[in-house]
């Protein structure tokens, strides 16, 4: 724990960014490299501004880009810290190559990454393309829809990453803007209880034990490669027991309850909207007023994890759903979104067989509200109602002009 | 590790693509006691042969050497040995005929020179330059 302490109000009024600096205060990181971005700029200057009043122990490493900000947190963290960082769009895509030096290094660094659109063209407006950028980077992934929920699953995530089990870095994210930027009240834990609840750290085979010389990152080829892969990659997969875990504690703590899948009205739904971020919030909204104008059964998911994917936890949800639309929040690219690939991943092999389609939305930060939401269940509800989809599989939801539909089913 | 690396499974492992240099805790200082008294582990690099990177090697003639240490403090990969300040030798299982020491080299003419991978020391030996004058290239 820090030296100093904080005295904080039973509930405050944060946005996404200072919820970030606060939970890095409260689990007394050791380092945090700052390297500015908008959307996340905010996380790390709080943080210095903390620093800079004496409430933080650690240091903080200014550094000359996002390359060498994430360098400098596999560097400190294969030394035997705690270490942390934020960073959004182009930064992300700059860092990518340190990511995976991270992640295969097995050191538990925590990125909050604050979701930003990636150029060009240029856009600082929140949408997930830099989250799907790291998909493969093997980072376990949460996902908040709000500021409360940002300080909370940041501070988790330290908890979950360091975990002897899983020594995963993770990556915290939020809607840029929507969550960074939006003052929202928030309810702290103390900084003993939150510290309690993350614990000491001690890195394994940590690189200043002079005694244990170990070498991080090394060279295998083909002879052992892949095995290392494997270890990595089940230790990923594993690692959604240890986040449950987390959760259940945390819960202890706060009240606040998390799920590796979180739904609103699912249970008896035909028509589900699955999304992810700030949108799941939104969707709440038009779940409620379309049930009660049209009786449409509606209901909305969002996967807390976006890796590893919550793939049974998901699909167990979805056997009695009739129509889904899979919303992604990224450029597609020549092909369907991600969302709509994991959700039907994980369906197929399962009973259900609902009708599937793949709503590319909200590209720079575009606004998606409650009255599309509605046209969307009420849309989805003639499909479900018909057995059939109407149209092609993949649609830009919401850019102007004619519409624009692809993949025929 | 008391198991050897190739006959471990994915799950055995050292996580983190890390590797111990040492098989025991490193009681002693290291740059007091030589190589071959380490307890290097089977994954240390030392352990590995990479002479076959070779094309050219470096042929040293311990002769015309003055034991300057310019070559072993040069060599990127430790392949000059040197007990006591004096050179033995080069490691061939580790030097990689980057050419290195024998651009380091003072002497005149140079102790340490490149020849072809196939040339047979003692052969090489026999082909030393002679002194250059001053100002000859
Ligand atoms: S050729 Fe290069 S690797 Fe070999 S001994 Fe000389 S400096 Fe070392
Ligand atoms: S640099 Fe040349 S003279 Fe100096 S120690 Fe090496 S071989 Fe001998």
């Amino acid at each position: 724990m820090n030296s100093k302490e904080m005295e904080l109000n039973k509930v405050e009024v944060w946005d996404g960014n200072t919820c970030n600096a606060q939970a890095f205060r409260q689990a007394a990181v050791d380092v945090v490299a700052a390297y500015p971005i908008t959307p996340s700029t905010n996380t790390v200057e709080t943080y210095a501004s903390f620093h800079a009043n004496g409430y933080v122990d650690g240091e903080i490493i200014m550094v000359e880009s996002e390359h060498a900000a994430m360098s400098g947190c596999v560097g400190a963290g294969a030394a035997g810290g705690r270490v942390a960082t934020a960073t959004s769009s182009q930064g992300c895509a700059l860092m990518v190559e340190v990511l995976y030096q991270c992640s295969g290094m097995r050191i538990p660094v925590v990125l909050c990454l604050v979701n930003r659109a990636l150029a060009a063209p240029l856009n600082v407006n929140g949408d997930h393309s830099d989250m799907y950028l790291t998909r493969d980077a093997g980072w376990i992934q949460l996902d908040s829809f709000n500021a409360q929920e940002a300080y909370d699953l940041t501070l988790c995530a330290f908890k979950i990453g360091e975990h002897k089990d899983v020594r995963l870095p993770v990556i915290s994210n939020q809607d840029g803007f929507l969550t960074s930027h939006t003052a929202q009240t928030v309810r702290p834990l103390s900084d003993k209880v939150a510290y309690d609840f993350v614990g000491d750290y001690l890195q394994v085979n940590a690189m200043l034990d002079f005694t244990n010389p170990v070498t991080h990152g090394v060279q295998t080829e083909h002879d052992w490669h892949f095995e290392h892969k494997a270890k990595q990659h089940a230790a990923l997969m594993s690692s959604l027991f240890v986040v449950e875990e987390v959760f259940e504690e945390f819960e202890k703590i706060s009240g606040r309850k998390y799920n590796l899948v979180e739904s609103y009205k699912v249970e008896d739904a035909d028509v589900v909207i699955v999304c992810l971020g700030t949108t799941y919030e939104t969707a709440m909204i038009a779940v409620d007023a379309i049930r009660e104008e049209t009786g449409i059964k509606a209901g909305v998911l969002a996967p807390r994890l976006f890796r590893p994917f919550p793939l049974t936890q998901l699909a167990s949800k979805l056997q009695n759903v009739k129509a889904i639309a899979c919303m992604d929040r990224s450029a597609p690219g020549g092909t369907v979104g991600t969302l709509y690939n994991e959700v039907a991943g994980a369906l197929f092999n399962t009973q259900a067989r609902p009708i599937l389609k793949n709503l590319v939305y909200g590209l720079g930060g575009r606004d998606i509200i409650v009255n599309e939401l509605k046209e969307i269940f009420v849309s989805l509800n003639e499909e479900a109602k018909n057995g059939k989809l109407n149209g092609k599989i993949q649609t830009l939801h919401g850019v102007r002009g004619p519409e624009l539909s692809f993949y025929e089913h | 590790m008391s198991k050897s690396i190739k006959d471990m499974g994915w799950d055995e492992l050292v996580p983190g693509a890390a590797l111990f240099s040492f098989n025991q805790a490193v009681e002693s200082v290291l740059a007091q006691t030589n190589p071959e008294d380490r307890a290097y582990a089977e994954t240390n690099s030392k352990n590995l042969y990479v002479g076959d990177w070779r094309v050219m090697k470096p042929v040293w003639n311990t002769e015309l050497c003055i034991d300057c240490q310019n070559c072993w403090i040069y060599c990127p990969d430790s392949a000059v040995i040197s007990r006591n300040k004096e050179i033995q030798g080069i490691d061939y299982d580790h030097c990689k005929g980057c050419g290195i020491c024998v651009e380091v080299c003072p002497t005149n003419p140079k102790s340490l020179m490149m020849f072809n991978e196939t040339e047979k020391n003692e052969l090489a030996l026999t082909k030393w330059p002679l002194k250059k004058e001053k100002g000859e290239k």
